[in-house]
């Protein structure tokens, strides 16, 4: 036999030889991600109001005037009645204080992806580590963070959140961050240790261990990326809870922001609308269903991405 | 192989009174009163360039000595004392920091399970460039030719169609190969080989054995090969220790051994595999009940409960030591 040792690839195309290899893998995993159809239907709403949040800048530079259409301070002094039902120029109709309902929806739709994904990243980064570290360590460290973790389930979030409106401006930032570090701690770290748990006995780290590795190295290259397709799974868990968790708090009136789908119920409630949604229904139904809509979309993202990543849930 | 032991060179390896035993149950503040004894208490040397056989049971204590031997478990007690012909021989045992960095590229282990030893998130080439990496033993750019000429030698050619696969894209024999791959590059003098076929197939185990032993003379490596099966230790270890309950009972050349077994359990062990010679005979040696956990064990002989031959003497007096006896090797039996 010949052999032949053909051609060598040299490091510097290193990089691009690896790059290749994460398209070969996305693409087998779109591929397997478009056969789970409640991916899809997620996919599509996600698009769907990401569009909405990126033409609302748009339009208002456009067609749409400040003066009427701007979402907190416009007044839509074309009708001649607040609130308004929809008409052609306000598709949505207006609210009790005369802005347009449409704009207040696009406008909200971008600050809640970025509080979603913030929550999410936040979450997963800190999960990720805590789990990592807990299941490597056990002993003394496993059982202080999985204390911490108790704690931070145990953690009454809204009443928190009461307390801390108080004593400071809780807006979208702080809210991510917070959302981020109670289920990171608590229990997207638990979760995530306890799939440590079944990475860190595998023989694979031990022979990191003989070929010299520190613990850095073995967490960071073979503990994480081990994790890393759970921790995406509940980071669409959390964006969920997160857009759910605002949307409660600021009908509740506790959040800092300027505009969100829960003030827009909350705005409706307190000019005493509420209770007649068959007569005004445009002041209810669009943000809620927005809010609806959005949550089960990240949700049902997830768990198409958990049969893509599960082998075991896929059906063939 | 056998004729590698050079007379006069102080071995490779020497442990001494090595010990491990694990607590059976984890108390927060106090400590365990009862312990697994996996390894109690056993010497052997180590020959430079020897293939060094540890055979024995399921649970004997075989993959705990081995982890003891290239530090990934540290012992409860007992020295491992390793000489790399450099200076003076070291105590693995205490090693800290980049002392025991220094001694990882010196000692490898392959492990049994090619499917579980790899990484499934990593390629072949991050893989086996790991120990070059970690231990900056070679300039980056070197890193891919090493590791190719690597992937030629244990047979995966033409190595750039192996380079960039993942393990699940591998046969297990495939894997395992890699595995081999891995523990040499960084060519080390001392690899401890974990029932490196014992997960194969059948057919391709010889193949895989061949290998290992041609690279153990190319690259000058010693073994510590372990295995429960009696005819790939004959193949590959010119010496042997059968191990029983965390206990050496008989050690010796590997011939002596099996061809005059003096233990009792050594006899039955051989019992159980039939001989290829026709015209030998061998009294059958029957032994019942399965091996126990070595859970706090009383200080009698470890076989006593299932020794055909044991009698008042045997359970009175503690474990016996290993003693020279029959065609050269050390027994650990009162009654041999
Ligand atoms: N990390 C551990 N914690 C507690 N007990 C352990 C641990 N590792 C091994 N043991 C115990 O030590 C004893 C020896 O185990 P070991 O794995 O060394 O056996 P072995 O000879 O390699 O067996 P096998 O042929 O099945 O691999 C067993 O009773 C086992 O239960
Ligand atoms: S010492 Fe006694 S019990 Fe132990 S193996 Fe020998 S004969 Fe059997
Ligand atoms: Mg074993």
């Amino acid at each position: 036999m010949v052999i032949d040792t053909g051609p060598i690839p040299n490091a510097p195309s290193l990089w691009r030889v690896r790059l290749g290899l994460a398209g070969r893998s996305l693409k087998q995993n779109w591929s397997l991600f478009l056969r789970t159809r409640i991916g899809i239907l997620g996919l599509v709403i996600i698009v769907f109001y990401m569009l909405l949040a990126l033409a609302h800048p748009i339009l208002m530079n456009t067609v749409w005037d400040e003066r009427i259409y701007d979402p907190v301070i416009g007044f839509a002094f074309d009708e001649t009645q607040q609130p308004a039902p929809p008409s052609l120029s306000h598709p949505l109709g207006t609210d009790p204080l005369g802005r347009d309902i449409l704009s207040q929806l696009m406008f909200s739709a971008r600050s809640e992806f970025l509080l979603g994904l913030l929550a999410a990243v936040v979450t997963v980064c800190i999960g990720t580590m805590v789990g990592a570290t807990a299941a490597y360590f056990g002993g003394l460290i496993d059982m202080l963070l999985m204390r911490l973790a108790d704690i931070m389930i145990m953690m009454p979030g809204i009443s928190i959140l009461i307390v801390l409106s108080a004593l400071i401006e809780v807006g979208h930032l702080e809210l991510a961050l917070l959302i981020g570090i109670l289920s990171g701690f608590g229990g997207t770290g638990v979760v995530l240790k306890s799939q440590a748990l079944s990475v860190v006995v595998k023989p694979y780290i031990e022979a990191a261990r003989t070929s010299g590795g520190g613990t850095l190295h073995i967490i960071l290259v073979h503990v994480v990326p081990n994790l890393l397709p759970l921790s995406f799974l509940y980071m669409m868990f959390t964006v969920t809870s997160a857009i759910f968790s605002e949307a409660v708090l600021s009908f509740l009136g506790l959040l800092d922001v300027r505009m969100s789908w829960g003030l827009m119920i909350h705005t409706t409630e307190s000019a005493g609308y509420l209770l007649q949604v068959g007569e005004y229904w445009w002041l209810i139904f669009p943000a809620s269903l927005s809010i609806t809509l959005l949550c089960s979309s990240f949700y049902l993202l997830g768990r198409s991405l958990d049969e893509v990543v599960n082998p075991r849930l896929r059906r063939t | 192989m056998a004729g590698a032991t050079a007379v006069g060179t102080k071995p490779l390896i020497r442990v001494e009174g090595l010990e491990k035993h694990f607590p059976a149950e984890s108390h927060w503040f106090r400590r365990s009163d009862s312990f697994v004894h996996a390894v109690d208490g056993i010497s052997f040397e180590l020959a430079r360039g020897e293939s060094f056989g540890l055979v024995g049971e399921s649970g004997c204590g075989k993959t705990t000595t081995g982890r003891l031997l290239v530090r990934l478990a540290e012992p409860t007690g007992g020295h491992v004392l390793f000489d790399d012909g450099e200076g003076a021989s070291t105590d693995i045992t205490t090693l800290r920091g980049d002392d025991l960095k220094a001694f990882r590229r010196k000692a490898q282990m392959i492990f049994q399970d090619p499917y579980e030893s790899l990484n499934p998130r990593r390629t072949i080439f991050d893989t086996v460039a790991e120990p070059l990496k970690v231990q900056n033993a070679c300039p980056p750019l070197e890193r891919m030719e090493r590791v190719s000429r690597m992937l030629e030698m244990v047979g995966l050619t033409p190595p750039a169609t192996y380079l960039f696969r993942y393990p699940h894209e591998l046969s297990g024999g495939q894997r395992q190969r890699v595995a081999i791959a891995r523990a040499l590059v960084i060519e080390p003098i001392f690899v401890v080989a974990d029932e490196p076929t014992s997960m194969l197939d059948v057919s391709i185990r010889t193949g895989v054995m061949n290998l290992m032993e041609s690279l153990a003379e190319r690259l000058g490596i010693s073994y510590l090969y372990i295995t429960h099966d009696l005819a790939v230790a004959r193949y590959m270890c010119s010496r042997i220790a059968v191990m029983y309950l965390g206990k050496i009972v008989e050690m010796g050349d590997t011939e002596a051994v099996l061809q005059n077994p003096q233990h009792p359990y050594t006899q039955a062990l051989l019992s159980a595999v039939p001989i290829p010679d026709p015209t030998a005979t061998r009294a059958p040696v029957r032994i019942s009940g399965g091996v126990a956990r070595p859970l706090d064990p009383p200080p009698r002989c470890r076989f006593y409960s299932r020794c055909p031959i044991a009698d008042d003497f045997c359970r009175d007096n503690p474990h016996p030591p290993l003693e020279k006896k029959g065609a050269g090797q050390r027994v650990a039996c009162y009654k041999a």
